[in-house]
């Protein structure tokens, strides 16, 4: 009898896994929506390509090697080299009885958990690179993203490394996939430069508005219901009394921080320009999602809603204070998964006393620093051998003709 | 024979649509286009940068009239696309030196 117990307790928790990974894998349509509606139509296309694409490179890149890289638990803390590509073996029931439940989950089940992670991690780049960036150059730059970049740093926190050891804490990765995501996104918008006429030369920045509201809005909707498999699924075990009514307030916590990013950004949104702008409030969902990401475990429900309201407020001034720096963002990524994130990170000593503001902003530095470094060191290779940006003659046209042959919709007339 | 070409309020147009069915006019082809007159545009924010809305959208009417129904269908538009409004549009007539029905290859006012 307790054999079964054991033996439904791994099964529940690995399909568990399974459907919150399912749940995730989800937010790449999210992304997918998101991003086709706020840039414009006649970039459509490419960035759904990018989209389909980098969650495929994501996850055949991570099943090569990037798994291994992150989760092999080298002796090393900060350098994990273990080249490994996945198997399909698992546990049997008879190692799941005789460790008397401690293996609770299946290994596989726990790879395609985590690989969808990085795929979002990888979609977070490309919002901000929209419009201007060559298909190719970028595809080429998800495979280095996801088997290599990525994986390190996951590895210093998730892996054990040395900023779990530090007693960082990150519960689902506002540092490890969103603030890790946003700065490679970063590197490569430097780099890249900006939308040909998005600034004019007094500084001043020029509206380009989305083709789709519509599907931007489902896309946000999207991306908040697969954060319940982002965060929820990150408890990593559901099979007892504890573990349920964790899961669940993490459900809560999540839902509620999202609600206050929506309305403090809508809000702020309404008092900065004087009418709701729906862009920033789908902007202010995401923030406050991003911002309860790093804890959404120990805040009261009214807390994490006043974390996400936080993200909400700082998403916007984001936005708008990196135009004044002219770094071109399309749907806001940098400012909702790298500002927010590093927010994310710090607001967990609001509720977590094991939390330590110093060794929260040391971890955001390394990864930081880690990400930014390396993604400039490849972005640049890349622009050596192939170039990363298309012309100004593709650009006007639009990278939907240039880069993919094809229209989204061809039965419109377009400019 | 004349060719009308109205420019006339997008919301207007099942109003003079009906005006000059009712006159007699059997053809009009229409296109969504976008302009201004004297009707200024106004300046709105998107994510915080500004953008200019001078054109507005319009709907451009064409129809291919006899001299003698020319008058009343004048009068039918101006009165069934008015608002008193600024932006209700304009009217421009042109001489019309050749009119040809595809299916049948008649011309001139059989045509119209």
């Amino acid at each position: 009898m307790e054999n079964q117990v054991v033996e439904l307790a791994y099964a529940l928790d690995t399909f568990y896994f399974l459907v919150m990974g399912a749940f995730v894998m989800w937010m790449a349509a999210g992304f997918a929506m998101l991003e086709s509606g706020l840039v414009r139509s006649k970039s459509t296309v490419e960035i759904l390509t990018k989209n389909i694409a980098l969650y495929s490179i994501a996850c055949i890149m991570y099943m090569l090697m990037g798994y291994n890289i992150m989760y092999s638990g080298t002796e090393s803390t900060w350098w994990p080299f273990a080249f490994d590509i996945l198997g399909s073996s698992d546990n049997t029931a008879a190692e799941v009885i005789a460790s008397g439940g401690e293996t609770y989950y299946s290994g596989l089940s726990d790879f395609f958990f985590q690989a969808v992670f990085v795929a979002a991690t990888m979609s977070i780049v490309s919002g901000a690179v929209a419009e201007r960036m060559k298909l190719w150059s970028f595809l080429l730059f998800a495979v280095v993203m996801t088997g290599f970049i990525y994986p390190v740093q996951g590895f210093w926190k998730w892996g054990g490394g040395f900023l779990d050891q530090a007693g960082f804490l990150d519960f689902a990765g506002s540092g490890v996939v969103h603030m890790c995501g946003a700065t490679a996104a970063l590197a490569g918008v430097i780099l890249l430069g900006a939308r040909k006429g998005r600034y004019t030369p007094d500084g001043k920045a020029v509206a380009m508005p989305g083709a789709n509201m519509p599907l931007a809005t489902l896309g946000t909707f999207i991306l908040w219901m697969g954060w319940f498999g982002f965060n929820g699924g990150s408890e990593l075990i559901v099979s007892n009394v504890a573990e349920a009514n964790a899961v669940a307030l993490i459900f809560v916590n999540t839902n509620t921080a999202a609600a206050g990013g929506v309305i403090a950004a809508l809000i702020t949104a309404k008092l900065m320009f004087g009418k709701a702008d729906l862009s920033m409030a789908l902007n202010g969902a995401l923030a406050g999602l991003v911002s309860i990401t790093a804890e959404p475990l120990t805040p009261t429900p009214l807390l994490a809603t006043i974390i996400g309201a936080i993200g909400g407020i700082i998403v916007v001034f984001s936005i708008v204070t990196l135009d004044k720096f002219k770094l071109d963002d399309p749907v806001g990524a940098i400012s909702v998964h790298g500002v927010c994130g590093l927010w994310g990170l710090i607001a967990v000593v609001f509720s977590n006393s094991e939390a330590n503001l110093g060794t929260q902003l040391y971890g955001a530095f390394a990864i930081f620093a880690w990400t930014f470094i390396v993604s400039m060191i490849f972005w640049f290779i890349i622009k050596m051998i192939i170039g990363i940006r298309v012309s100004e003659e593709d650009e006007m046209e639009g990278v939907d003709i240039s880069e993919c042959g094809m229209e989204a919709y061809p039965e419109f007339v377009n400019k | 024979m004349k060719l009308i070409t109205a420019i006339i309020k997008p919301f207007k147009l099942d109003d003079v649509r009906e005006t000059l069915s009712e006159i007699g006019v059997t053809g009009i082809t229409a296109t969504e286009v976008k302009g201004f007159g004297r009707q200024k545009g106004h300046t709105e924010l998107y994510r915080g940068a500004e953008y200019v809305v001078d054109f507005l959208p319009k709907i451009k009417l064409e129809i291919a009239i006899d001299d003698e129904l020319l008058q009343s269908a004048l009068d039918a538009i101006t009165k069934a696309a008015n608002t008193g409004k600024i932006g209700d549009g304009k009217i421009f007539v042109s001489d019309l030196t050749e009119v040809i029905r595809i299916r049948t290859g008649e011309s001139g006012a059989a045509a119209l």
